[in-house]
């Protein structure tokens, strides 16, 4: 197949310049007497933010390993020191690099992550990040906390918002004394609204997707989700999602998809594949087959989220993603997202060493095909280690599912 | 006279159809992949049109399919080997069906409604277990040529259990049975009992069962383990191992009923 061209967006040239200038604020951090904590995606990194520490997420540098290809030769070195190969390739990747003292960040003229005072974990994506921050804990000599979620959450009911929030409360006095400084009531409220803010500019930018056809795909919605992520509570997110989302609005109204001559509309259910994201979008601009959304990318809209009530409403935020939520609650969820992105067909990325974002494992795809009549695929793969990955079977799976959506 | 080619470049084995403008197979050719799809898909289209008394110029269509199919530079279309499968299978039992077809590389399940629409498949995952790559290591570590594994598959009278999901650790439990002096043939027999097992879990069936592929071309004592697992009836289809050409063949006669087609 002639190879196909990818549409970029004139706003992508920003995001270099916005996630340089905060990784090299990560940079500065100690020199300008600034504290660093490192958190999970998915943590309480409001509070750190109000509390004046620069914030830097391993997560977000575990995905530039994988998708930087550097992940699969770091990870035997995590292997080696007692980390299986079948545990969080996020966490055996990026400890290897730790490891081998090799960041990607080494490219924006850092030595690398910037040294932690403290590291704060929330286990609702998962136990892994556990022990991925209290391998740095002992590592660096420094202190680690947890909020400790359940996980098959049904309802979010006022006793799982009590539970989970005064955990995030009382991390206060322990980080207090780290951060150097109390925390201000008024900046909590500030970060949280900017938290707020972020998130629905980040779910109008995803919603434009449900245009057919759809302005932007995944494999944009991987790269731009950056400072949804990493930079959610920080002033100069605003101003790029603003210029994203109004570009988006352009392409609808001129009619310009993601994918020239978008025939059939795919949900990504699952991980990434970090290091094949290019051949993969790349092998969906050829087939006219758009992966209009995912739950992914999804996974950083934080509705819930309440200046008002910051500990109780980061609690409730922080509990209603898909991946600590029930199965029943994920089925709701892939269904009002097939119906509003109008999909075609539904593939579930069974990621080797990702249990909790592989929800093909118990029968999830056959029970939503049944309820929806939607086709699905599942794709064997990982989030970072391309040793579990088969180029040729991925490509003729998505292949020949798409040969099924075009039938008759 | 118009005729239609299909070529199915496979990990192991290249099968090449030619077919009337009545659907009907007019010349075969099967060689080894081999390092060079290109020359390859070259020699099998020579061979067959050599042996139909046919010339190029009479091919009005082509489709490529298998691992090699984007290597294929004269073929006009291309069809994954899940599609070729189907469309051949199809062709001669025009049911509901389910299609299980092990190749060298690679095992699929393939559903078809009764109008010969798919409606799911699988494809075994990133591992040798259940395809005839297995077969081949088990035939090497055994010291014996492939071609034989059937017949002594037939004589076994007590089959050995092979436990093992994975292909090497399987290897090594047959060094375990030879040396407690287990008959060769019911190795054989437990070897072909691990690949039926690795394609049971893969899917359920449902409506009639057909298989294709070169490893049910060659062994139909493998074939017997699958209806015994499945506990239903297995339908092999003429030339097994060349239905995925046939099923690009037709692609090929039904892309050009459709309109012309530029190659």
């Amino acid at each position: 197949m002639p190879p196909t061209e990818r549409k970029d967006f004139e706003t992508t040239k920003k995001l270099r310049e916005v996630m340089g200038n905060y990784f090299a604020d990560l940079g500065r951090g100690a020199a300008e007497g600034k504290k660093t904590a490192w958190c999970t995606s998915v943590g309480p990194a409001e509070l750190l933010w109000a509390l004046g520490f620069n914030v830097y997420f391993p997560e977000n540098h575990a995905a530039m390993l994988g998708a930087s290809r550097m992940a699969t030769d770091l990870i035997p070195l995590a292997n080696a020191r007692g980390f299986s190969p079948d545990i969080c390739s996020y966490l055996t990747s990026d400890v290897g690099a730790y490891l081998k003292g090799e960041s990607p960040l080494q490219k924006m003229k850092l030595s690398g992550p910037p040294k932690p005072d403290v590291l704060v974990f929330n286990t609702n994506q998962c136990r892994d990040v556990k022990d991925w921050f209290q391998f740095y804990g002992r590592e660096f000599g420094v202190p680690c906390f947890g909020v400790h979620t359940p996980r098959s959450i049904g309802p979010i009911d006022d006793a799982l918002v009590d539970y989970v929030g005064s955990q995030i409360e009382n991390l206060v006095p322990l980080l207090e004394p780290i951060a150097g400084q109390k925390l201000d009531p008024a900046c909590l409220r500030e970060v949280i609204g900017i938290s707020k803010q972020t998130t629905i500019l980040w779910k109008a930018v995803l919603e434009t997707a449900a245009n057919a056809p759809s302005p932007l795909s995944f494999f944009d919605c991987t790269v731009q989700m950056g400072p949804a992520v990493v930079m959610r509570g920080l002033k100069e997110t605003l101003a790029y999602y603003e210029a994203l989302l109004a570009e988006l609005k352009q392409r609808v109204a001129a009619g310009v998809g993601a994918v020239k001559g978008e025939r059939h509309r795919i949900y990504w259910e699952g991980m990434p594949i970090w290091g094949k994201l290019s051949s993969l979008g790349g092998q969906f601009l050829q087939l006219k087959t758009c992966v209009v959304a995912s739950t992914y990318c999804n996974s950083w809209i934080f509705e819930a989220l309440d200046p008002a009530d910051p500990f109780r409403s980061m609690a409730r935020a922080y509990s209603s993603i898909f991946i600590c939520r029930a199965d029943d609650r994920k089925e709701a969820y892939i269904e009002q997202m097939v119906d509003r992105f109008k999909v075609d067909g539904i593939l579930y990325h069974d990621s080797k060493t990702c249990p909790n974002n592989s929800n093909n494992r118990y029968g999830l795809p056959q029970r939503m095909q049944k309820k929806l009549g939607k086709p699905y695929l599942v794709v064997n793969g990982d989030l970072n280690d391309l040793r579990l990955y088969s180029e040729e079977q991925t490509r003729t799976n998505i292949e020949a599912f798409v040969e099924q959506l075009s039938q008759g | 006279m118009p005729y239609f080619c299909g070529i199915d470049i496979g990990a192991s084995a290249a099968k090449l159809m030619i077919v009337d403008h009545q659907r009907q197979p007019v010349a075969k050719a099967v060689r080894r992949s081999g390092i060079d799809y290109a020359a390859t898909a070259r020699r099998c289209l020579d061979e067959a049109l050599q042996a139909a008394g046919l010339t190029e110029s009479q091919i009005e269509s082509s489709t490529s399919t298998g691992y090699g199919r984007d290597n294929v530079a004269w073929a006009c279309g291309r069809m994954t080997e899940i599609a070729c499968h189907g469309k051949g299978a199809f062709h001669f039992y025009r049911r509901a069906m389910t299609v299980i077809d092990i190749g060298a590389q690679d095992s699929k399940v393939i559903h078809l409604d009764d109008h010969g629409f798919r409606t799911s498949f699988r494809m075994n995952r990133k591992c040798a277990a259940g395809t005839g790559a297995f077969l081949e290591e088990i035939a090497y570590r055994l010291d014996l040529p492939l071609s034989d594994l059937n017949g002594l598959a037939e004589r076994s009278t007590k089959e050995s259990s092979l436990g093992s999901f994975c292909t090497v650790f399987a290897a090594t439990e047959i060094l375990e049975k030879i040396r407690s002096g287990e008959k060769i043939e019911d190795i054989v027999k437990g070897a072909f009992r691990s690949v039926v097992k690795r394609v049971l879990e893969m899917d359920t069936i449902d409506g009639m069962l057909v298989m294709t592929g070169g490893v049910a071309a060659y062994n139909p004592a493998l074939v017997r383990l699958i209806e015994e697992s499945f506990g239903a009836a297995v339908c092999v289809p003429p030339d097994p191992q060349l239905i995925g050409a046939l099923g690009a063949a037709l692609f090929a006669l039904e892309a050009a009923e459709k309109g012309p087609t530029q190659c």
